[in-house]
């Protein structure tokens, strides 16, 4: 893994980027490794965009700046493809990662000419499959380990495990359809 | 042996009040420092802390119940963010000039208007004057530190002055990072408990607080306290320095980043302190010596000590997240100035204004002003006494 590695989030409010970017953060955390997960505020609203952002690294992280140049982007809604520069500042070497039922060339007119790796998943089939319901965010979580190898597979699930056994503690009937819709994403993100 | 954990500022923060597990606790929420109310209130309501949380109407209230409070005798805090604060104004002079060593935890956000929630310090720098001890953080680890040690500074009995623990808004506030923690025994004993010479409830010595003083007592009170403020310098650094015999992790007035053989510094309050820090490691890689002087503690103000450490510098960048409309620069710059004009006059020293209203502070912004000092320095290039940095293009 090269030094640190820089994660920037698109979603909008209410989906869970946030709470992905804090997730990823304490995945990685329990792997031992020095982590950073925080999100850029503009007006707190329903459906508005939002970024958040998580620095990866082995060693102690001392900047508090946003992302500009990150190594890896995660689209929650396909819908910001229109209206927000998604690939701004994506390094070449990267990839982004877009929650979509399109596959990757069809979604790569809308991405300016970024040159790097592009990949796609339905996290909404996923979610529904698994969960019942719409929360993009864990296949997304799962997607992004996938492709950009953050941390060895065997440790990001076992710590996932662990840690929705500590946030659904008084629901454990949704852990294991959680636990599935990472499985699913982190196989199916193509 | 310390406890690895990741926890964002204001998580952080909680867990030491929950560690300290003071008296009573007043608050009313604001943006970015509302969590801070609700995971206390958590563990209150979890059964892991007995602090009386008392939920107000305002924060005039709260930092006014928050007196009330240590008036009496026990030991208590709010918190609160930017018009929050505002609100307390009234009340931030009155704890002070009671000598209530209570606790603010102020996470900073801008003042309106226009309305913003994000960082910047206007507020707690507008509240510089009112006899608060003001203590800086640059990341959660120091938040946490700084809460650790807040009492035993402020309840100190040459002291007795109320304290503002200070951490960016969203920046540290709202981001996870890792950090240690100390166990909950070694907290307790390293705080200990509160016990006040004079309080309200003790029926064996009637009390007055807060009355009147007429012109022939005033002016001899604002320098007493300006004498505990004084007298505040050397327990800070006393507890600074046990603290780190307790956490491997000593505390000063300030400090220094590669700032000792430093031809170019930049003077910081904040989280932006670690992003020049990185923008410094690059430069030194290119051969500039470039250093940092991040200020931890701005009341009382440490400035023999701050000039003493800058005096061999070429060229000094003082950095304001904080406007002062003087149309000279804000109150970090004129107050580093001062420092410089009474103790190290030939330090060429310039203030710039950044970071305001939750503008953001990048490394790359970092090193060009480091080059412009340079520049100034050994090509004569013009360097604006005072500036705005970051401004869009």
């Amino acid at each position: 893994m090269k030094k640190t590695v820089e994660i920037r989030w698109h979603g909008r409010g209410g989906q869970g980027a946030k709470t992905a970017a804090l997730m990823l953060a304490d995945a990685a955390f329990k792997t031992g490794k020095h982590v950073q997960g925080f999100p850029e505020y503009g007006p707190e609203r329903m459906g508005a965009p939002i970024t958040a952002y998580n620095r990866i690294s082995d060693e102690t992280i001392r900047v508090h700046s946003n992302i500009y140049d990150p190594d890896y982007v995660v689209v929650v809604d396909e819908t910001l493809l229109d209206s927000v520069d998604v690939t701004m500042g994506l390094k070449p070497e990267g990839a982004i990662i877009i929650n979509t039922a399109k596959s990757p060339e069809e979604v790569k007119p809308f991405l300016k000419g970024y040159e790097g790796g592009v990949y796609t998943l339905d996290a909404r089939e996923i979610s529904e499959k698994t969960l019942g319901k719409y929360f993009p965010n864990s296949p997304m979580l799962a997607a992004v380990v996938a492709i950009s190898r953050v941390m060895e597979k065997e440790d990001f699930f076992r710590e996932m495990e662990l840690s929705y056994q500590h946030k659904f503690a008084k629901k454990p009937e949704v852990i294991e359809g959680n636990m599935k819709a990472l499985h699913m994403a982190y196989e199916e993100v193509e | 042996m310390a406890i690895r954990e990741r926890l964002s500022g204001n998580e952080a923060i909680s867990y030491a009040i929950k560690q300290v597990n003071p008296d009573v606790m007043p608050a009313f929420p604001i943006t970015p420092s509302t969590e801070i109310p609700q995971y206390v209130a958590n563990y209150i309501a979890n059964g892991e802390m007995d602090t009386e949380f008392i939920p107000v109407e305002s924060e005039h209230s709260s930092m006014s119940a928050t007196v009330g409070a240590s008036a009496a005798g026990a030991r208590a805090l709010t918190a609160t963010s930017s018009c929050g604060m505002a609100l307390m104004w009234e009340e931030l002079y009155v704890a002070a000039s009671n000598r209530l060593p209570l606790a603010l935890c102020l996470v900073n956000r801008a003042l309106s208007g226009p309305i913003n929630i994000n960082c910047d310090h206007s507020d707690s720098m507008g509240a510089r004057d009112t006899g608060f001890i003001q203590i800086y953080a640059e990341n959660n680890q120091e938040v946490y530190d700084n809460f650790v040690q807040a009492y035993r500074i402020s309840e100190h009995e040459d002291v007795m002055l109320p304290i503002m623990i200070c951490q960016d808004g969203f920046i540290t506030s709202h981001a996870v990072e890792n950090i240690e923690l100390l166990e909950d025994d070694k907290v307790k004993k390293f705080v200990g408990e509160y016990n006040p010479e004079n309080y309200l409830l003790n029926s064996k010595q009637p009390m007055a607080v807060g009355p009147y003083a007429v012109s022939n007592y005033y002016m001899e009170t604002k320098m007493a306290q300006n004498a505990a403020m004084e007298n505040a310098k050397q327990v800070i650094l006393d507890v600074g320095k046990e603290y780190g015999q307790l956490s491997g992790r000593t505390y000063g007035f300030f400090e220094e980043y590669r700032l000792g053989d430093a031809d170019y510094a930049i003077v910081i309050i904040g989280s932006a302190a670690g992003t020049s820090k990185d923008a410094i490691d690059a430069l030194r890689e290119q051969g500039m010596k470039a250093g940092l002087l991040k200020i931890r503690v701005f009341r009382p103000f440490p400035d023999e000590e701050i000039a003493a450490a800058l005096k061999h510098c070429k060229a000094v960048a003082i950095m304001d997240r904080c406007e002062g409309f003087r149309g000279k620069g804000g109150p970090l710059g004129a107050e580093v100035k001062a420092a410089l004009y009474d103790h190290a006059k030939d330090v060429k020293a310039f203030n710039l204004i950044y970071g305001l209203g939750g503008r953001d502070f990048t490394v790359e912004e970092a090193e060009r002003i480091y080059k412009d000092l340079e520049a100034y320095d050994k090509e004569g290039r013009d360097f604006e006494e005072y500036r705005y940095v970051g401004l869009r293009g």
